[in-house]
Formats: C-alpha cells, sequence, structure tokens
C-alpha cells in the first residue's frame, strides 16, 4: 500500500457504501456541480498552455485521435457480435462507448500523473474533447448503416452541445485567452481545490458503479471479460499512436489511457437517442460497473509501466 | 363557477426523451405541459434519478380526450419498444377549459 492515492480511498468508499446499500448520496445538484467543475478545470489547465502549441502539429495530433476513435468501435464491434452474440444495436453501443473516453478516468490519471510528478503534454483536454466524438458516429452508423430514419440534427444536438464538450471546450477558450496570470484570480476554485472536487467526485462514481454490478450479473461472465481485455487491447493502440506521434512519456500513458477509457456519460445519450433499441444498461453494466473501475484502480499504473517499458525499449 | 370535464394525460419516462417529446406534444394539439424529477421501479428496473443517464421524468398534460387519446397512441406506437415508459389518462375538472 505504498502510494494508493487518496481519492482513490474515496472510489473505495462508494463503492463498498454502495454495495452494502448504505444511506449515501450525493445530491444530483451537486453532483452536476462538481462534474462541471472537472470539465471546466480540465480545459481551462489544457487552455493555458494551447496557445503554446504550433498549430500544425495539433492539428495531425487531432486527425490521428479521430482515427483513432472511429477504429476502436470497428474492432470491437465484431467481437462484441459474434463472440459476444449481443444484438446488432447492442454491440454497435457498447463498441461505441469503448471507442470513446471517460473524462473521470482521465481526472484520475491526471491526479496519478501530479503526484508522481510526471510531466504530459499540457493539450491532452483537447485531444480528450476531439476522441469523444468519432466512436458515437461510428456507432450509430454500425446500427444503422445509412438509415434517414435517424434524427440527425437532435443527435448532432446531445454529441456537440453536451455538457462534456460545451465545458471542456468552452474551459479550453477561456484558458486560452486569459492566460496563466489571467486565471490566477479563479485559481483557487478550480486548480487548488481540484483533487478535494475530485474525492467527492469518485466517491459518487463509486456509488453509481456498484450500482451496476446487479445489472452485470445478469448478463453473465463474457461481458465482464471483454471490459478488461478490451481496455488493454486499446491502451496498447493508443501508446503506440501516442509514441509514433513524438509525445513524451507521460503523453504517450496518457493517450493509451484515453484509449483505453470507455465513455459514460456522452455516448449513452447519444445512443439512447440515436439508437434507442439498444439496451442502455448493458453498455454501462460493462464502462461503469467493469472498465471504469478496473482502469482507475489497476489500468493508469499499468498503462504507464507499459509505456515505461517501450521507452525503455525504444532508448537501447 | 362552472367545472368543465378534461383530461389529464400522464407520462412517466426517461429524461432522454426530455427534449424530443416536447415537438411530438405540441404536433398532437397540446397547449402545454408540466414536466417533474421522478423515481421509481418498473419492468425496466430501479430508476433512481441519481445520475443523468439514470434519471425519470414525469410530464402531465391538460388537454381534450381527442388529443389525449392522439398522443397516448402516438407514445405508444413510437417509444414503448425501446423505452421505459408509462403512460394513464385521467378524467380532470378544470376551472378555465379555454385554456386546455
Amino acid at each position: 500500500m505504498t502510494s494508493l492515492d487518496p481519492v482513490l480511498l474515496f472510489f473505495i468508499l462508494g463503492l463498498t457504501a454502495g454495495l452494502m446499500r448504505a444511506d449515501v448520496r450525493l445530491p444530483s445538484a451537486i453532483y452536476e456541480l462538481i462534474s462541471m467543475l472537472l470539465l471546466l478545470t480540465i480545459g481551462l489547465k489544457g487552455g493555458v498552455e494551447l496557445a503554446r502549441q504550433p498549430v500544425g502539429s495539433l492539428a495531425f495530433q487531432a486527425l490521428a485521435v479521430i482515427a483513432m476513435g472511429a477504429v476502436l468501435p470497428l474492432l470491437a464491434f465484431p467481437v462484441l457480435r459474434h463472440v459476444g452474440r449481443l444484438k446488432r444495436a447492442d454491440a454497435a453501443s457498447v463498441a461505441a462507448h469503448y471507442g470513446s473516453v471517460s473524462v473521470a478516468t482521465y481526472a484520475v490519471a491526471t491526479a496519478y500523473f501530479m503526484t508522481r510528478e510526471i510531466p504530459f503534454e499540457a493539450h491532452m483536454p483537447f485531444l480528450l474533447a476531439v476522441l469523444e466524438i468519432p466512436a458515437i458516429v461510428v456507432g450509430i452508423l454500425l446500427a444503422k448503416g445509412l438509415n434517414r430514419d435517424i434524427r440527425i440534427g437532435q443527435v448532432a444536438h446531445e454529441v456537440f452541445l453536451g455538457k462534456g464538450i460545451v465545458l471542456l471546450i468552452g474551459g479550453l477558450l477561456i484558458g486560452w485567452i486569459a492566460g496563466y496570470e489571467g486565471l490566477a484570480s479563479i485559481k483557487p476554485l478550480f486548480f487548488d481545490l481540484f483533487k478535494g472536487v475530485l474525492a467527492l467526485f469518485l466517491l459518487e462514481m463509486g456509488l453509481i458503479t456498484a450500482s451496476q454490478f446487479s445489472s452485470l450479473r445478469q448478463y453473465g461472465p463474457f461481458l465482464l471479460v471483454f471490459g478488461i481485455v478490451m481496455p488493454l487491447v486499446s491502451s496498447v493502440i493508443g501508446m503506440l499512436i501516442g509514441f509514433n506521434l513524438g509525445l513524451s512519456l507521460g503523453g504517450t500513458a496518457m493517450l493509451a489511457i484515453l484509449a483505453a477509457s470507455a465513455s459514460y456519460i456522452a455516448v449513452p445519450a447519444a445512443m439512447r437517442i440515436s439508437v434507442p433499441e439498444a439496451n442502455p444498461t448493458l453498455s454501462l453494466a460493462a464502462s461503469l460497473g467493469v472498465t471504469f473501475p478496473f482502469n482507475v484502480l489497476v489500468g493508469i499504473p499499468l498503462y504507464h509501466t507499459m509505456t515505461e517499458q517501450l521507452f525503455a525499449i525504444a532508448r537501447s | 363557477m362552472s367545472h368543465v370535464a378534461r383530461k389529464l394525460l400522464t407520462i412517466v419516462t426517461e429524461s432522454a426523451l426530455e427534449k424530443i417529446l416536447p415537438e411530438d406534444f405540441k404536433k398532437l394539439g397540446a397547449r402545454g405541459f408540466t414536466i417533474t424529477e421522478a423515481r421509481g421501479q418498473g419492468s425496466r428496473g430501479m430508476r433512481s434519478g441519481t445520475w443523468d443517464e439514470n434519471g425519470n421524468i414525469r410530464i402531465e398534460i391538460l388537454c381534450d380526450s381527442v388529443t389525449a387519446d392522439a398522443i397516448a397512441h402516438h407514445l405508444q406506437t413510437r417509444y414503448y419498444d425501446d423505452y421505459a415508459m408509462v403512460v394513464f389518462i385521467s378524467d380532470v375538472m378544470v376551472l378555465r377549459p379555454d385554456k386546455f
């Protein structure tokens, strides 16, 4: 027990309390507020650094990340369809969840790297925002083909004007415009309180994760195995892309973590509207019940070690 | 004061539909509606309303019986298969019939 971050202990507390059906529950307005705070903080942090990046390399990285977000669901889909024997809509929806990202996982990874003083490219939140979208599009296409029945306007609204994208991009822009000195006045709320807010957020995440366990039992071992193997595979892909983009060790590990994480906010909301016949509890049981706890407790240090190995091999 | 009979259409469903349904209501002739957040349990499991994706709403529409039937029928054909949804209609008396 050398270095389990206290924020993870909050997650475990939430998980335990949830499993024991303890009378703990974050009021939903507070959960809303702290998730907004986290999104804005992550955006602001990235925005401050974004101005220092040359636009060309940024655009190239964004393209690589978009391609990754489109390929991951295409890899997951046949496995879910043929090995897991899921219905087409369900397989497409789960695949979309795994191609997209989890901001909560990113936040935990940020805390992990901060504690260890490992630097990573500060414009990562930009890639995080970019990575949220392509998998949703691929997921819808996998489920429906080019069907005209989809409410495109509604889905586009859900995707681009969802809380996640608006606050991440908004934070990025504010940070970019204001700069580090400009943000000094609001630093106490957003930056200094980051870990405390994250701790509260993870307490609630623990409770939510625990509530997914019962539906997980319903779907059997396939989903459990998929929820662990898929992020392992995705993380290797993310790591190799990060390495080839010339990111730092921290940045490469972060991209591995982003690739490994599975969405549980943006994608479910978009899928519920665009592919309503897909069972939402199935996707959430996998992404929240298995992959999220796996990533924050085991995955992040694992992907970090993996990346260190890769860099050691590359150097020698 | 005269009381006039109207129908109260109550819909309990997922908050994912909150932005979609009002358009349908308007098209089918409803002149207003009220939405409240809700919690509960049914054939699709526990909907505790603790966080976004698990949210539940209750929609109430006061209207005449033709509109109530039209909306109920539309909801049944369009949403029943894929969404957690309960719809019921009750008789109510209203004071200002021109409003509903």
